[in-house]
């Protein structure tokens, strides 16, 4: 009997096509659609603040150079994950990424909760050779993101559109998103005291490729790998056995 | 593009000045933006086309009888497409394989640097040489199948040359730093504009394509073939929605976001594995194999079975590839269950293949092209099943994140889809270009052995470099602490990088021998005999072994 329900299906192309598309979605919208009603997919934190312009361009800069490819930003609910990087990370830690920067392989390690652990100083040069600091790294260098300046013009376009998707930036910190990525990597300048008003008193303002002459890539990336875990510290509250968040200031 | 009127010239000729203008606007806009420089590719690869298209303008016109034959004429540009990529990709494979060895083979430079390469490698085979092949091959299949001429004399050019127009802005895009970080989805919007707009065209070909044929049921392959046009529409829609800075900027952002987002992104990413390089490649099995062994499929039954399962089970699958994250649990085991489920279906297709193939074994061990697509059948049971148990949690927690997962994917890649897809263009070359047999069944045999050997070297190199770092990571002292650094871990790997690297040079050579020989054949005069042959729907009465009947 099914044998000859096929055997009429398959003379009808317009039949076929309805039918596979009938079959292939049920998978995907029982599966996505509750993500977006079921409310504690993702936990609500008080504390989570947006990213700065320019940790938006140094994510998008992280974006371009495929880093994602190596490196992971989900730390497992396993224990030898949790001891090597600390929390687990939580659905809320990466709820204003547009995209989700998760990844499937790690060439080298995870970087949930890299911000912090490392100085300003260690990622510019770990950066510009890796050798220089992991002997053994098979790391590509990056060189060139030290001499190429960051295109500062873009930023109000690129926090307009990450409005348009969702993430809620106001008029003032899309106005001021050139301002305020130049006032986070040149510390005591008078753009700077608007980056902690905007974005809070946490956010970390410094030259962070040593440099203050001028804003480069390298600023932009070291200042997104900083403020990595650090967005919220719901994750150290949520865990079992809690540990200190990584201090900049230390 | 002999056998276009000169009306079909004039209109080709429009869409090639329309998106020539867009090419200007696009450079004009994008300015120092890599947009710009896309733009002015566009506009280069519009007018070189254009003057190919007007060159040939003035010659005789077509007679009329050519619309009761066959049309072949794409399908041999698409071949020699789809070997062009093949190189192309997988060089760059073997190239990003040895910068993991040996970090200073990208000389210092951007564009070569392992995070901008390894995209333009998979987007080069996946898209390149793999989409090359679904193409080609579906305009051969769905006309033998079908009994009839493709539906329409320009659009099967607009098909082929657009989406290589696609793989050229996507894959040097990756090179200049335009990407969206979305794996095997990394081209930006105005590249994903265009793939829709080329894939509907296909979409509208195929249907009225099958829509003229003289059998009245639509054979397996042809199942396959739409199964695999109309998901990857959906999966390349919805994963792919964005908003960009300005019409002026090539970067855009996705309208998902974090946990919603990584979802989206593996439900097409791991469909992207299921109709894209499974559906499309069953298609080819369900075709060539037969035809090549002359033994008509072990049973229909089994089709319909796997078919459906495919279509239906595939697409739960994708959160396998987010286990222990920060997704909820139950969409986790959702996923796990029915990749487990998936065997069942996956392991009909394999061993509906290799059953097919009794009482031809004799012909698998003295035909090189037959053994390819037999061996193809072996390696994509072997990696369903592997799929199937690295989805399982436990065993995922192992796996996810390490080389095994990698070493997984080219089981599938360069055991299953490169292997069916050679088998089935050494089965396509000679009978379209109407020679009686290959150049050289010699260098077949070699490919084959290349083919293999590769495969193998790769696939052990990973499997026991991903188990290795996956217990290295997780292997604790007597006193509770971990023992091995993540450097630690990473100097493990070296051996296994190189060799892997030395697997997939092996596997390159191997296209390129592939490439030659294909070159070879198509230079050699065309036997006379077989100028009718398999050439007009009129003349096949019957798709000798790829019949739609039962074989019970």
């Amino acid at each position: 009997m099914p044998e000859l329900m096929h055997r009429k299906l398959e003379r009808s192309a317009t039949g076929f096509m309805l039918a596979i598309i009938a079959a292939a979605s049920v998978g995907g919208i029982v599966e996505i659609a509750p993500l977006f009603t079921i409310d504690d997919t993702v936990e609500t934190v008080s504390d989570m603040r947006l990213y700065t312009p320019l940790e938006l361009a140094g994510r998008d800069i992280y974006v371009r150079e495929g880093c994602y490819a190596c490196h992971s930003q989900m730390i497992r609910t396993l224990r030898d994950e949790v001891e090597r990087y600390g929390p687990y990370s939580l659905a809320v830690e990466s709820k204003y990424d547009h995209p989700m920067l998760w990844g499937s392989k790690r060439t080298g390690p995870d970087l949930a909760r890299i911000g912090g652990k490392y100085s300003d100083f260690w990622h510019v040069a770990h950066l510009n050779n890796p050798r220089d600091v992991v002997p053994e790294s098979n790391m590509p260098s990056y060189r060139w993101l030290g001499t190429n300046p960051l295109k500062l013009a873009d930023l109000p376009l690129a926090l307009r559109a990450q409005r348009a998707v969702g993430v809620p930036y106001t008029d003032e910190m899309i106005e001021n998103a050139a301002r305020d990525a130049y006032g986070q990597a040149v510390p005591d300048s008078e753009q700077s005291s608007g980056v902690t008003e905007r974005y809070g008193e946490a956010t970390q303002v410094s030259a962070f490729d040593g440099v203050t002459t001028n804003v480069t890539e390298m600023d932009a990336l070291v200042a997104y790998l900083q403020v990595l875990g650090q967005l919220t510290r719901a994750a150290y509250e949520n865990t079992a056995a809690p540990e200190q968040m990584p201090d900049p200031d230390n | 593009m002999g056998q276009l009127t000169t009306g079909e010239r004039d209109f080709g000729a429009i869409i090639l000045i329309v998106l020539a203008i867009i090419g200007i606007a696009m450079a004009a806009a994008g300015r120092s933006d890599v947009l710009g420089i896309h733009g002015a590719m566009v506009l280069v690869y519009c007018l070189a086309l254009l003057f190919l298209l007007l060159s040939g303008a003035f010659g005789t016109p077509p007679s009329a009888a050519r619309l009761t034959r066959y049309y072949d004429d794409p399908i041999k540009v698409g071949v020699g497409l789809t070997l062009f990529w093949a190189i192309f990709g997988m060089f760059i494979g073997v190239w990003a394989a040895a910068q993991l060895a040996w970090p200073s083979l990208n000389f210092d430079t951007s564009w070569a640097s392992f995070g901008r390469i390894r995209p333009a490698h998979t987007s080069g085979v996946i898209f390149g040489f793999g989409g090359n092949a679904l193409i080609t091959t579906s305009f051969h299949v769905v006309q033998r199948t079908s009994r009839a001429r493709l539906a329409d004399q320009l659009s099967p050019w607009f098909v082929l040359l657009g989406f290589n127009l696609f793989c050229l802005i996507a894959i040097s895009g990756y090179f200049l730093g335009v990407t969206q970080s979305k794996e095997y989805a990394e081209a930006e919007w105005y590249a994903d504009i265009w793939l829709v707009i080329v894939w509907v065209t296909y979409f509208v070909l195929y249907v009225r394509t099958l829509a003229r044929r003289k059998e009245p049921h639509i054979y397996v392959a042809n199942w396959y073939y739409m199964a695999f046009i109309i998901v990857v529409a959906i999966l390349h829609i919805v994963n792919n929605l964005a908003v960009p800075l300005s019409f002026a900027h090539a970067k855009s952002y996705t309208i998902w976001a974090g946990v919603q987002d990584s979802m989206v992104q593996w439900w097409y990413g791991h469909n992207a594995v299921a109709f894209f390089l499974t559906a499309g490649f069953l298609a080819m099995l369900y075709y060539y194999l037969p035809k090549r062994a002359e033994r008509p499929i072990f049973s229909y039954r089994l089709s319909i079975l796997s078919f459906w399962g495919i279509t239906f089970f595939y697409m739960w699958a994708g959160s396998h590839h987010l286990h222990y994250t920060a997704l909820p649990h139950w969409v986790q085991n959702l996923g796990m269950t029915f990749s487990v489920m998936l065997l069942v279906p996956s392991w009909a297709s394999a061993g509906n293949a290799l059953l097919t193939l009794n009482g031809a074994w004799h012909k698998v061990r003295d035909d090189a092209t037959l053994r390819f697509m037999m061996m193809a059948a072996f390696f994509y049971g072997l990696s369903t099943f592997e799929g199937s148990f690295m989805a399982i949690r436990p065993v995922n927690a192992l796996s996810h994140y390490t080389d095994w997962t990698v070493g997984h994917v080219h089981a599938g890649a360069l055991g299953w889809v490169a292997m069916i897809t050679f088998g089935s263009l050494y089965t396509l070359v000679p009978a379209i270009w109407k020679r009686e047999r290959m150049h050289s069944a010699i260098l077949v045999e070699v490919h084959f052995w290349l083919a293999l050997a590769g495969t193998l070297i790769y696939v052990f190199a990973m499997w026991n470099s991903g188990i290795i770092q996956g217990l290295m990571w997780r292997t604790y002292s007597p006193d509770n602490t971990l023992v091995y650094s993540f450097v630690d871990t990473l100097l493990a790997m070296y051996p296994y990088y190189i060799a892997r690297a030395f697997g997939g040079l092996l596997f390159l050579i191997g296209a390129i021998v592939a490439a030659y020989n294909i070159w070879m054949t198509v230079r050699t005069p065309a036997a006379a005999t077989l100028a009718l042959d398999d050439d007009s729907p009129g003349d096949e009465r019957q798709i000798s072994g790829a019949t739609p009947t039962p074989a019970e």
